[in-house]
């Protein structure tokens, strides 16, 4: 086959993966934090279907799915119709240039770990998240409901202002590794087979660069609209904000955006910050093995719960979900998967690790009040994003 | 034929600025007066890229950006303004707000 | 392909250009203009403009229209009232309708044709565009930011309960 032919299947095959894999996802993490955040607050969480709740979320999407789509007569029909699509698309649109691992081989044929390498692509995604704040304020206002009008106004003000600090917290970053491109972006940050990095090549450990992430991350949970900053859905004041008159899978779209935009958001802080899929320390001194401990211990623990069972219907899953889990740790182990699989572990455990902090975040904090948010974002968070941005710059200029 | 004759691309921007002119002379709403003139200044943008690719010189992109930056400032002062006016006014017809005339 | 790619993304823009004078409501209008803005971006992109098509997304797309769209919301602005045909407007339209035709129609005759081939230009990276705006455009630039001050004081100003 030629390149180009080879080049569009791969490309398929890719867009095909990042797709099953981003929807599987989404749809977990929906059972993720419900299950983290009812351990927070001492209950056990979605338990009845499948073993402990994990098929609830098939059980939710065939319930959204096979809900009646209601229309309601007073709305601006096309305009209702196109925001949750606005919303939906501009959230996954972002992914695409995510990278989520190093070049690899498969086959013999070279790709990258991500769909596409754009030379812009952090204005990529802060384009794609301006948009999508179109799909928030347009379902308010289409929806012809004061609830959601009101939410959509709170929410469009909110997502404008915290896009400052959040864009300002992307520029010092930017500064030090000198590229707009996220694929480069890592490899500055030891992502290079060349000198395997460390910890201190992040651009987190840079100088004083904690203060942006701490900024990045705080406006991040108010760019996706997440609790302590979701004004926009402030259900004991607003019913539920922007969504309130949506059903069926426009509501579930909505929440797929939310999903996605917390994905993107995780996965563009650990791109910026916390060195993508490069381990936190070199190979030689063992950080390969680290996952294979990790999910060595996890299933040695499920099948020993799993022989002392404390609920009769435990006795199954926890040995079969243990022996998958010593199959991955084994799966770790063998030397052609390692080129892959130890970058997209990395990736997704860092990733995974900020997404935690986003539910942990929702099950302690509670709402702030709307001029306090907007005092927050002006006073606070702008002010500390101009000083990082403006000491980085000077930083650079004199250290290089 | 897979080249497109840069004339098209200023044809366009003419076209784009006389629906932007039609639009402010028109339109009896300030905003959508006021959105005629970003999309005249729109048109006028895509005539600088296609010169600057003409010239292959990145100075017409240049222009671009200060026109961004332009129309940003503009847009928050004149939206600044629309506010204030219907403030005073409670109305948004430009017709209506002519006090400096009479 | 070339000459398809403009045609769509061209013929997107005229008929939300159209639709952002024809239409009665001024959201329906900034919708349409958000969409001119888009397919503009688009083309730029194809000029080999990729840091000005981003720009234009993330500034134009992403914040003076989401103003734009705020504003529409919070005064509720509702459609607009018909007026009355002017007499003035059809004497002077037409004519000056026919001469604009006429004008491009020339225009598109009269100009050596030099093609567009995209990806023949690659200088308006965001790198070329830096250097440039930091060194030849150092002046303007920082006169913009002035500028800017200026108008985030004249809004604050204008936006006082006083006035």
């Amino acid at each position: 086959m030629d390149p180009s032919t080879w080049f569009y299947a791969i490309s398929l095959i890719k867009i095909l993966v990042v797709f099953g894999v981003l929807m599987t996802t989404l749809a977990y993490l929906q059972w993720v934090e419900r299950k983290v955040i009812a351990h927070i607050q001492v209950r056990p969480g979605p338990y009845f279907v499948g073993p402990h709740g994990l098929l609830q979320p098939l059980a939710d999407v065939i319930k959204l799915i096979t809900k009646e789509d209601l229309l309601p007569p007073y709305v601006n029909k096309p305009l209702y119709l196109a925001a949750p699509f606005i919303a939906v698309s501009m959230a996954l649109l972002s992914i695409s240039v995510i990278p989520f691992g190093p070049e690899i081989d498969v086959f013999g044929y070279h790709t990258y770990m991500q769909l596409t390498d754009l030379n812009i692509g952090v204005l990529f995604v802060l384009a794609a998240s301006s948009v999508g704040v179109y799909g928030v304020a347009l379902a308010g206002w289409s929806s012809n409901n004061k609830y959601a009008l009101l939410g959509a106004l709170r929410s469009s003000a909110q997502m404008i202002s915290y896009e400052l600090p959040l864009s300002l917290t992307i520029a010092a970053p930017l500064l030090i590794s000198n590229t707009l491109s996220l694929r480069k972006l890592v490899e500055t940050q030891g992502g290079n087979p060349a000198h395997a990095g460390t910890l201190w090549n992040w651009n987190l450990f840079h100088g004083w660069q904690w203060i942006g992430f701490l900024v990045f991350l705080i406006s991040a949970f108010a760019e996706t609209n997440r609790i302590p900053f979701d004004l926009a859905e402030a259900e004991n004041e607003l019913v539920a904000g922007f969504h309130t008159e949506y059903s069926s899978m426009k509501f579930a779209s909505f929440f797929m955006a939310e999903y996605a935009n917390m994905i993107t958001v995780s996965a563009m802080a650990v791109l910026l910050f916390l060195g993508g899929w490069v381990a936190p320390w070199p190979a030689e001194y063992g950080s390969g093995l680290v996952p294979v401990a990790v999910f060595a211990l996890a299933g040695l623990i499920a099948v020993y719960h799993g022989l002392h069972p404390a609920r009769r219907r435990d006795r199954f899953s926890l040995p079969a979900a243990g022996l998958v889990f010593l199959f991955i740790a084994a799966a770790f182990l063998a030397p052609f998967t390692q080129s892959w699989l130890l970058p997209l572990f990395w990736f997704c455990a860092k990733t995974g690790a900020i997404l935690f902090a986003f539910i942990w975040v929702r099950g302690t904090l509670p709402r702030f009040r709307y001029d306090q948010l907007m005092g927050f974002a002006w006073k606070y968070l702008f002010p500390v994003a101009i000083v990082n941005l403006l000491a980085t710059g000077l930083g650079v200029a004199l250290f290089g | 034929m897979s080249q497109v004759p840069l004339s098209w691309f200023l044809v366009l921007s003419a076209l784009l600025f006389a629906l932007g002119v039609a639009g402010f002379l028109f339109r009896r709403n300030i905003i959508t007066v006021f959105m005629s003139i970003e999309l005249m200044l729109n048109a006028v943008n895509l005539s600088f890229i296609a010169f600057a690719y003409q010239h292959k010189d990145v100075s017409g992109h240049l222009f671009v950006f200060f026109v961004m930056v332009v129309a940003a400032a503009e847009a928050a002062v004149g939206l600044a303004i629309i506010l204030t006016v219907f403030k005073n006014r409670a109305t948004l017809n430009i017709d209506d707000i002519s006090s400096m005339k009479d | 392909m070339d000459v398809i790619l403009f045609l769509i993304f061209a013929t997107i823009a005229v008929v939300a250009a159209v639709n952002v004078v024809v239409q009665s409501h001024p959201i329906s209008s900034a919708i349409s203009l958000i969409g001119v803005m888009g397919s503009l971006a688009v083309l730029y992109l194809l000029l080999g403009a990729e840091f000005i098509a981003a720009a234009q997304v993330i500034v134009y797309a992403g914040a003076v229209m989401v103003l734009f769209l705020f504003v529409i919301m919070l005064l509720n602005a509702g459609t607009e009232t018909r007026q009355s045909k002017s007499e003035t407007a059809h004497l002077l339209g037409v004519p000056a309708l026919l001469v604009f035709a006429l004008l491009l129609a020339y225009f598109i005759r009269s100009q050596p044709d030099s093609g567009v081939h995209f990806g023949g230009f690659t200088g308006g990276s965001a790198q070329a565009v830096g250097r440039a705006l930091f060194t030849t455009y150092l002046l303007p630039f920082e006169v913009t930011s002035v500028l800017i001050l200026i108008a985030i004081v004249g809004a604050i100003v204008l936006a006082r309960k006083e006035i």
